[in-house]
């Protein structure tokens, strides 16, 4: 199929469908809805149902329902009604129930929310966040792999600019390799035979057949995470490799500072950037390698300050890491002022590197 | 328990308990207390889905309460979810499986305290699933609070005097509610308190689960049942008190379809 211009929406909402996914719920709300729109539009010629649900919690539960009965599936909001979310997502990491979030975030404050959750329980979520269009669409199609290779939730953490921008893309299926059966879907058409089966999160089986019980169970999806935060981080650096400073920024904020880190480049400063595609796990091998010659460690977010925790962690106090970044209150994250403007950055970074690393 | 011996013949004993398992009853240990209505209308409900052949068809979702624990005695695919979110589950479901018989087995702490938007909006989209509700008026399984369907007077641990309206609000009747909206189907309100009320419950029980499958709408079954412990009462007090406070305020009966 040739690349067509699209809005990222409505990218994103084909390449889900390209992906198999069937069931959509949603909840309108700014930069959200559009995805909601795309998939109520393209939903039933694709033989799927998208649900106008009546509150974030009802659409991520009928999400939840949907995939346990094994179709791909998907819900999505931005932070407030992601927030509204958690405990669904929680329970479908303990109960294993694989789906889709999209979150059309307003800016970049809910990294801690996509991160670290705020359900109940020991529980991760895989989340990445795309710097564009074209990246939301390969990422959408990578997520539905990822939920069903581990039996999981999975997070897209996408804005306003993924959600509004008009990029051409090209929508084709992508084949990730193999997926396990779902085997455990629930279908109905084993009652009576001895081998009905049962989803919950404490585990517990059936009379006939007990499960592991919630210690076991528990235990054995506290490794699966760890498998999962050596097997799937993801991340790209640019101009690292002799780099004094290296710039940490993710999301659609990315591409800003690698557009600074060209033009200082340009100008003998050797500066590199580091994007983490994916918030978690969070790439902290890659991350400590690609500053091995940095004295100096930058982290851009438009927030108060979230990812750096994490780029902390990585950096183990080697070198000291300074926030760059800033809160944003408005609508989209990203246009409030001077926030996301090249300039800005560069006179930030430069202020910060001092002017001797300059010709 | 279990009905297997390591040799000879099962006792009499034992043959007594097999052949008094409801179909698709699984044997086994479960939690619940003396006079407890929960497993009346438990058999009932497998009585109806064996009998409507529904067996390899059926998909239960349920919330959170003492019932849950049943879920490992029947051989039905069954799907344990959040407090009063299971017809928000069964929808998803029954939208991608729309030849299962879906069903939400949910008590009145479950689905009239916590879950009553997931209820009220599953039976206006009029979904084409059949909830069934065990109202005992009370949080039995966290030890006897209010709920939101506990009635006037009724004394519970977070209602030591009695249920005052003044304080506490008047109790949800959600069968009714439900009946209200123009995608419901069937609504029915019945007990397991005695005989006749359990033949007719078991009845409304079989006209949901048709109603629903056969697609004409949203159905609703409600069952008042007995919790002598989450009332304060004796054993075999419970009955009793179901039929002289609870049917007061709920009504027995077809509430609409028929």
């Amino acid at each position: 199929m040739p690349a067509r211009l699209l809005q990222g929406s409505d990218a994103v909402a084909q390449a889900a469908i390209a992906a198999g996914c069937r069931f959509f719920a949603g909840y309108p709300m700014l930069p959200f809805t559009d995805l909601l729109e795309s998939m109520a539009k393209r939903m039933p010629a694709a033989g799927g149902v998208c649900m106008n649900a009546e509150s974030e919690i009802e659409a991520v539960n009928m999400t939840l329902g949907a995939g346990a009965a094994g179709s791909r599936a998907a819900t999505g909001s931005c932070g407030q009604g992601i927030a509204l979310m958690q405990e669904a997502i929680a329970e479908a990491a303990l109960n294993e129930v694989p789906f889709v979030v999209f979150n059309m975030a307003r800016g970049q404050q809910d990294y801690f929310q996509c991160t670290r959750g705020g359900g109940w329980g020991d529980y991760r979520t895989i989340c990445l966040a795309p710097k564009d269009v074209t990246e939301a669409v390969e990422q959408t199609q990578l997520l539905f792999h990822l939920a069903d290779l581990y039996r999981a939730p999975v997070i897209m953490y996408g804005d306003y600019l993924i959600s509004h921008t008009y990029m051409s893309v090209d929508v084709e299926p992508v084949e990730f390799g193999p997926l396990p059966p779902k085997d455990w879907a629930l279908d109905g058409t084993r009652g009576g035979t001895g081998r009905s089966r049962q989803i919950w999160t404490w585990a517990m089986g059936k009379a006939n057949d007990p499960g592991p019980g919630p210690d076991l169970h528990w235990q054995r999806i506290a490794d699966k995470f760890e498998d999962v935060a050596r097997a799937e981080q993801r991340w790209e650096s640019f101009s690292c490799e002799d780099a004094d400073t290296v710039i940490v920024s993710f999301g659609t904020a990315a591409p800003f500072v690698e557009q600074v880190v060209g033009e200082l480049r340009s100008d003998g400063c050797p500066v590199g950037a580091f994007r983490p595609v994916s918030l978690w796990p969070f790439p902290e091998a890659a991350l400590s390698d690609a500053c091995a010659s940095a004295s100096k460690v930058l982290v851009f977010e438009v927030n108060a300050g979230q990812m750096i925790d994490d780029v902390r962690l990585a950096i183990g106090g080697r070198v000291p890491v300074v926030p760059i970044g800033r809160v944003s209150i408005d609508f989209s994250g990203m246009r409030q002022g001077e926030i996301l403007t090249v300039p800005w950055i560069r006179d930030r970074v430069r202020g910060l590197i001092g002017e001797g690393a300059l010709r | 328990m279990s009905v297997g011996t390591s040799g000879g013949p099962p006792s009499a004993a034992a043959r007594k308990v097999a052949e008094a398992l409801a179909p698709l009853q699984l044997s086994g240990e479960h939690h619940l207390c003396p006079g407890c209505g929960h497993p009346v209308a438990w058999r009932l409900l497998l009585e109806v889905i064996s009998e409507l052949e529904l067996s390899t068809k059926a998909i239960g979702v349920v919330g959170h309460g003492c019932y849950t624990n049943i879920v490992s005695l029947a051989d039905i695919d069954f799907l344990q979810c959040l407090h009063g979110r299971a017809p928000a589950v069964a929808t998803g479901v029954k939208r991608v499986r729309p030849e299962a018989a879906v069903f939400t087995l949910q008590g009145d702490g479950d689905l009239a305290s916590e879950g009553l938007a997931e209820v009220l909006h599953a039976a206006a989209r009029g979904e084409r699933i059949t909830v069934i509700m065990l109202n005992n008026g009370v949080f039995g399984d966290t030890g006897g609070q209010m709920t939101a369907a506990s009635v006037v007077g009724q004394r519970t641990k977070t209602s030591l005097d009695g249920r005052e309206p003044e304080d506490h609000g008047y109790p949800v009747p959600v069968a009714d509610l439900v009946a209200a909206l123009p995608g419901v189907a069937y609504v029915a309100r019945g007990a397991v308190n005695n005989a006749g009320s359990i033949a007719k419950t078991k009845r409304y029980m079989k006209r949901a689960f048709q109603v629903a499958v056969e697609g004409e709408g949203f159905s609703f079954v409600e069952v008042l049942t007995m919790c002598p412990t989450g009332w304060f009462l004796p054993t075999a007090d419970g009955p009793g008190y179901l039929e002289g406070t609870f049917e007061k305020t709920f009504p027995l009966g077809a509430l609409k379809g028929s």
